[in-house]
């Protein structure tokens, strides 16, 4: 039998005063936020690392599938940039109340079929990947890039039959770059910057083109200059570079 | 037994302790869409993650218990630094963050790994992308569970039992069947629990390894992840479904084999 004794009260005194000690925020510096914090698709790695440098910027950078980003941020992360894998994101995030500026579309990406180095298995098109016995791994329908890919299939009308839909678009990479998957559909900024794996062309009918776009949530100043800096001829050198087609 | 010699620190830790578990679940109740479970339990997706959870975690219990029991033998028979290595190479994929376990694996048995790549060659095999990838990785990250629960049975054992029945001229075969195993039945249940529990919530090692395709590879903690982004009232209540099933089937079992 449980009695409510003295013993009793005393833990859940000692048990409010560890809270009450928990809840000081000694960890959770909310007075000085040391960096800019920007919130931006994992496409966008390599060119935004190389543009925070560039542009002497203090920021701290959480790369994810664009989809991740916006469940984290509508139910109240704080950020002060957010850079998505497209437009429909950005408006669920718009519409949530969450920008405090206009959302701008800063860069543009192609889609590429990732094959081995040397590509032998000779995939030219994306037909080749409805071939049997290949093995094509693609992003999962909920990720833009999963969602574009699924588009330029339909527009070529391609039926494949994926071995597996990976949460992100760096599952794909992976899995073609480890052999384990003979192809897949990724960015062509991907296969520019992975350096592990070939790509093939996707023509232009076929293609869908991925526009993404950028917006301040928050009204510090670093965080227009961020963005002045995407937009620069600098910073779209820098993404240019990367792979991806100027705004 | 009286709970009252509990120390008011402890107690308050105690309570701390339950407040970690409790919250997150109160949060997933609370915010759980009733409304929406019953067309949930209902949608075929729904069922085909959880029957292909239920599959691959039972399949990797039971190949955990064929294999790890005998491997926890091993552990508690030997000594020196050999039982060292091998307790240490045993708990590993505790340790390992369950992705890089998935690579690890991708890397032995995947097309151009290290059995893969002989076993690709020979017989056309692709182990990643199957059933049996997602089984191999549940069995990865959780026969550790089974083997150190076993192990510790094993040690608290009495050996006079084992020996009294060699004496009496029982065959090692015979012994292992009829004594050790009898004797060790608490300590294989509830490291076959913990096993199958640790596999049933597996993620990271099977997205890794076996990929994510709805009936072949995607099990409920992969179908929730994929959900929690694009509907999350569709992850929250698959969770549930989850954690339901789980506690129905522990305390179900719990009763019937320990009658505690």
């Amino acid at each position: 039998m449980f009695k409510w004794s003295c013993r009793v009260t005393k833990a859940i005194g000692i048990l409010v005063a560890l809270v009450a000690l928990a809840s000081c925020q000694s960890y959770v510096d909310t007075t000085h936020p040391p960096a800019l914090t920007v919130f931006a698709a994992a496409s966008l790695q390599p060119p935004f690392d190389n543009i925070a440098r560039q542009a002497k910027v203090d920021a701290r950078f959480n790369y994810a599938g664009t989809q991740t980003l916006t469940a984290q941020l509508t139910p109240g992360a704080q950020a002060d940039v957010f850079a998505s894998a497209d437009t429909a994101h950005m408006k669920t995030v718009q519409d949530a109340g969450l920008l405090t500026g206009p959302s701008k579309i800063f860069a543009h990406n192609r889609l590429e079929i990732a094959v081995e180095k040397g590509n032998p298995k000779g995939i030219h098109t994306l037909a080749d990947l409805a071939r049997p016995g290949l093995v094509v791994v693609l992003a999962d329908p909920s990720v833009p890039a999963g969602k574009y890919a699924q588009q330029a299939l339909a527009k070529a009308h391609v039926k494949v039959h994926p071995a597996s839909l990976e949460p992100q678009v760096t599952g794909v990479l992976s899995k073609v770059s480890l052999g384990e998957a003979d192809a897949g559909i990724v960015y062509v900024s991907d296969i520019v910057t992975s350096g592990k794996i070939d790509g093939v062309e996707v023509p232009d009918d076929d293609n869908v083109v991925a526009d993404y776009s950028i917006a301040s949530l928050s009204h510090r100043s670093a965080a227009d200059q961020f963005i002045a800096f995407v937009l620069s001829s600098q910073g779209q050198a820098i993404l240019v570079n990367a792979g991806f087609e100027k705004a | 037994m009286s709970e009252a010699r509990i120390p008011a620190p402890l107690l308050a830790l105690a309570g701390a302790g339950l407040l970690l578990f409790i919250l997150p679940l109160a949060g997933l109740m609370l915010r759980a869409p009733w409304d929406q479970v019953g067309g949930a339990l209902l949608a075929p997706e729904t069922g085909t993650a959880l029957g292909l959870s239920l599959f691959c975690s039972l399949t990797a219990t039971a190949v955990a218990l064929a294999l790890g029991i005998p491997l926890a033998l091993v552990l508690a028979r030997t000594t020196g630094t050999l039982r060292s290595v091998l307790r240490a190479l045993t708990t590993l994929p505790m340790v390992l963050p369950p992705v890089v376990g998935g690579v690890a694996l991708l890397l032995a048995f995947g097309r151009r790994g290290l059995i893969g790549a002989p076993l690709h060659d020979a017989f056309g095999i692709q182990v990643p992308f199957t059933t049996a990838a997602a089984v191999i990785a549940e069995t990865f990250v959780a026969m550790p569970f089974l083997v150190i629960a076993v192990e510790g049975g094993l040690r608290a054992l009495d050996r006079r039992y084992e020996e009294a029945a060699r004496a009496l001229g029982a065959s090692g075969w015979k012994v292992f069947l009829r004594v050790t195993l009898p004797l060790l039945r608490p300590a294989i249940f509830s490291g076959a629990v913990l096993c199958w529990a640790r596999a049933l919530g597996e993620f990271g090692a099977t997205i890794t390894f076996a990929g994510n395709l709805p009936g072949r590879t995607q099990t409920v903690p992969l179908a929730v992840y994929i959900a929690l982004e694009t509907r999350p009232q569709a992850a929250i209540v698959l969770s549930l479904i989850l954690l339901a099933v789980s506690l129905a089937i522990l305390i179900g079992l719990r009763d019937r084999w320990l009658g505690v």
